[in-house]
């Protein structure tokens, strides 16, 4: 499902290069539930943009469905997030000015599908998430437990193979947090990819396979039977 | 591909929801509009106002004046001063030796205090012949024509306008009735009807006599202009030859007089008044470029707030193409809203001025309205295009951590 080769990625802060990613190599099959962890800095949340080809590589191959996406044209990149990806973001990155449904239909707004059909589908997510009485909320009306079941929502209305969550529960408190874990990992045994970043040593050990990070590298690959 | 209708109720929620930016706009374009559908408005409305004021005298009328215009250069010379006065024996000459000429009115104007018992009134005086009447398209509401063919003659008889037969006479009865024009008396054989007012001479008040009476009373022996009606069928530009011609011969040699044909005059005022109208539609269109700077503002501003959603709509799978149709269509939303307020805005200031004042024609040409929408439409894209490009070329990741 995914494959990245000698992934490279450096920023640079004036004169001081800052090895983002060096040199990555994964592979990732469908349905598998990983945790990134790692130190500030370490290069978890690039490897997630990297992943959600949000970034492009320096250099290095990456591979998502047998695509080579490092040089795609941006188009093409776009139609891949589309149609493979889903992301949960930490600070939820909800649009203010629309309600919660209406936010759970952008992804399916951009991918042209009919009115109907998206009020159709996201009122379905929205009952499985258990926030159809939220559904005509603004995001300022909503918990932040209820802002993350909106992302999560948005990020599965189109049925994407990956799902990417960077820090999800970073700003909940651990009831809200714990809600959240218990629907990525339901969406997870129900066949989707997840990849969580995550400072908290508990959540990313609930992961199948875990990945560190230190300094731009993956220094530990390994799984929870110890494989 | 995210559909037009979708990416126009996007644009529309962005409006409501940012009401005051969306104000600022629109009332940007507003006024921009309608500035150009006011100000071409008002220059077209003296246009007609002034072709409307010569169209009284015909398209077989020539209009001859001492001097020569190109003594002086530039406009012919209006107040009619030259060396040699043209005067009542160069009309009589005129008038016997050019056939083509079927009337001529030869014309003196002063003011002077005309008084009927203990009613004065300080007014202009014209001297003329009975062909004034006719030349000038002139009618006659009460009495006849003066009785004066022959311009040498000084006859005691005079014909008032409409005002003037109000102010002196009230109720009492004009025709028949003598009155005083300066030293001169004259008895008034006839009333002049409506306003009949040109070359901004208002004739409903004023009086005509004898153009020899009026000689006397101004002690002015040249004339101020002589008024000439073609006859039917004679080439206006071959008559003014002529007129020239026999001038020249009569002034002995010297070209000394300046005969217009008003349509010439009008030609010369419709292009005058034309540029006119387009220069100060060119001063409005400027506005609208001051409505463009400010979109490319706002929606600059606009970009730079909404970056991470920009990031968002990236991550959830918008392509470049539909993050810069987004920006676009909003700027041509509040583009076309503004447009169509100061369109209507601009159209019912013209309408409230047409009423307020009828006598002129306030019209604001097709053209300039068309042209008014066309620069609001290339204002408000034109200066949206840059920043929505600029929006749409932000890497997702840059827009949705604000990395740059």
């Amino acid at each position: 499902m995914i494959n990245l080769q000698g992934i490279c990625k450096t920023f640079y802060l004036g004169e001081q290069a800052v090895h983002a990613l060096d040199h990555i190599d994964l592979d990732v099959q469908q349905g598998e539930y990983l945790s990134v962890m790692g130190p500030s800095g370490s290069g978890k949340s690039t490897l997630l943009n990297m992943l959600g080809l949000l970034d492009r590589p320096d250099s290095g191959s990456y591979q998502l469905a047998n695509i080579e996406t490092a040089q795609l044209p941006e188009v093409e990149r776009a139609e891949l997030r589309s149609q493979y990806i889903g992301f949960v973001f930490q600070a939820y990155h909800l649009i203010p000015r629309l309600n919660a449904r209406e936010n759970i239909e952008m992804p399916m707004m951009l991918a042209g599908v009919k009115a109907v059909e998206r009020r159709r589908l996201a009122d379905e997510v929205l009952e499985r998430l258990a926030i159809s009485h939220r559904a005509e909320h603004l995001p300022k009306q909503l918990s932040g437990g209820e802002r993350q079941r909106v992302a999560i929502a948005r990020a599965i209305v189109r049925k994407p193979t990956i799902l990417l969550a960077d820090e999800p529960t970073g700003n909940l408190d651990s009831r809200s947090g714990e809600e959240v874990m218990l629907m990525l990992e339901q969406l997870n045994r129900e066949g989707i990819t997840l990849f969580m970043v995550t400072h908290d040593v508990k959540l990313g050990a609930r992961a199948h396979r875990h990945l560190v990070m230190v300094d731009g590298k993956i220094v530990e690959d390994s799984t929870s039977d110890g494989a | 591909m995210i559909r037009r209708a979708d990416i126009i109720y996007f644009s529309w929620q962005v409006l409501i929801r940012h009401r005051f930016r969306s104000v600022m706009i629109l009332l940007a374009m507003a006024l921009g509009v309608a500035s150009i559908v006011v100000l071409t408005a008002l220059g077209e409305g003296a246009r007609r106002y002034v072709l409307g004021e010569f169209a009284f005298l015909g398209s077989d009328v020539l209009v001859m004046l001492p001097g020569k215009k190109e003594t002086t250069g530039g406009l012919p010379p209006l107040m009619g001063t030259a060396a040699r006065d043209i005067t009542l024996q160069d009309v009589e000459q005129l008038s016997h030796r050019i056939s083509a000429i079927s009337d001529i009115a030869p014309l003196v104007m002063g003011s002077a205090e005309v008084s009927f018992k203990q009613r004065s009134r300080n007014i202009t005086v014209l001297g003329s012949s009975a062909a004034l009447i006719s030349v000038r398209q002139l009618t006659l509401a009460q009495g006849r024509n003066l009785d004066v063919n022959d311009v040498n003659r000084a006859t005691k008889q005079c014909l008032i306008g409409q005002t003037l037969k109000t102010e002196l006479f009230g109720r009492e009865k004009a025709i028949g009735s003598w009155i005083r024009a300066g030293d001169y008396r004259c008895r008034v054989v006839g009333v002049l009807q409506g306003r009949g007012d040109a070359f901004g001479m208002d004739l409903s008040d004023s009086l005509i006599m004898p153009v020899v009476s009026a000689q006397q009373l101004f002690d002015s022996p040249g004339l101020f202009r002589v008024i000439m009606k073609i006859r039917h069928g004679y080439p206006v530009d071959d008559v003014k030859a002529r007129v020239i011609a026999l001038m020249k011969d009569l002034h002995q040699g010297e070209e000394d007089v300046t005969v217009i044909s008003p349509d010439a005059m009008l030609a010369t005022f419709d292009d005058v008044f034309a540029a006119m109208t387009l220069g100060v539609g060119a001063i409005a269109a400027i506005s609208m470029v001051v409505a463009g700077v400010l979109i490319m503002n706002i929606t600059l501003i606009n970009v730079s707030q909404r970056t991470e959603e920009i990031g968002l709509l990236k991550a959830l799978g918008a392509r470049a193409v539909d993050i810069q149709q987004l920006f676009l269509i909003e700027a041509l939303m509040t583009t076309l809203i503004g447009a169509g307020i100061g369109l209507l805005g601009g159209l019912s200031i013209v309408t409230l001025a047409r009423w307020a004042l009828p006598e002129v024609p306030f019209y604001t040409p097709v053209w300039a309205v068309f042209s008014a929408l066309l620069v609001a439409l290339i204002a408000g894209l034109g200066f949206a295009w840059g920043p929505s490009k600029r929006a749409s070329r932000l890497l997702p990741v840059d827009a949705l951590y604000r990395r740059k």
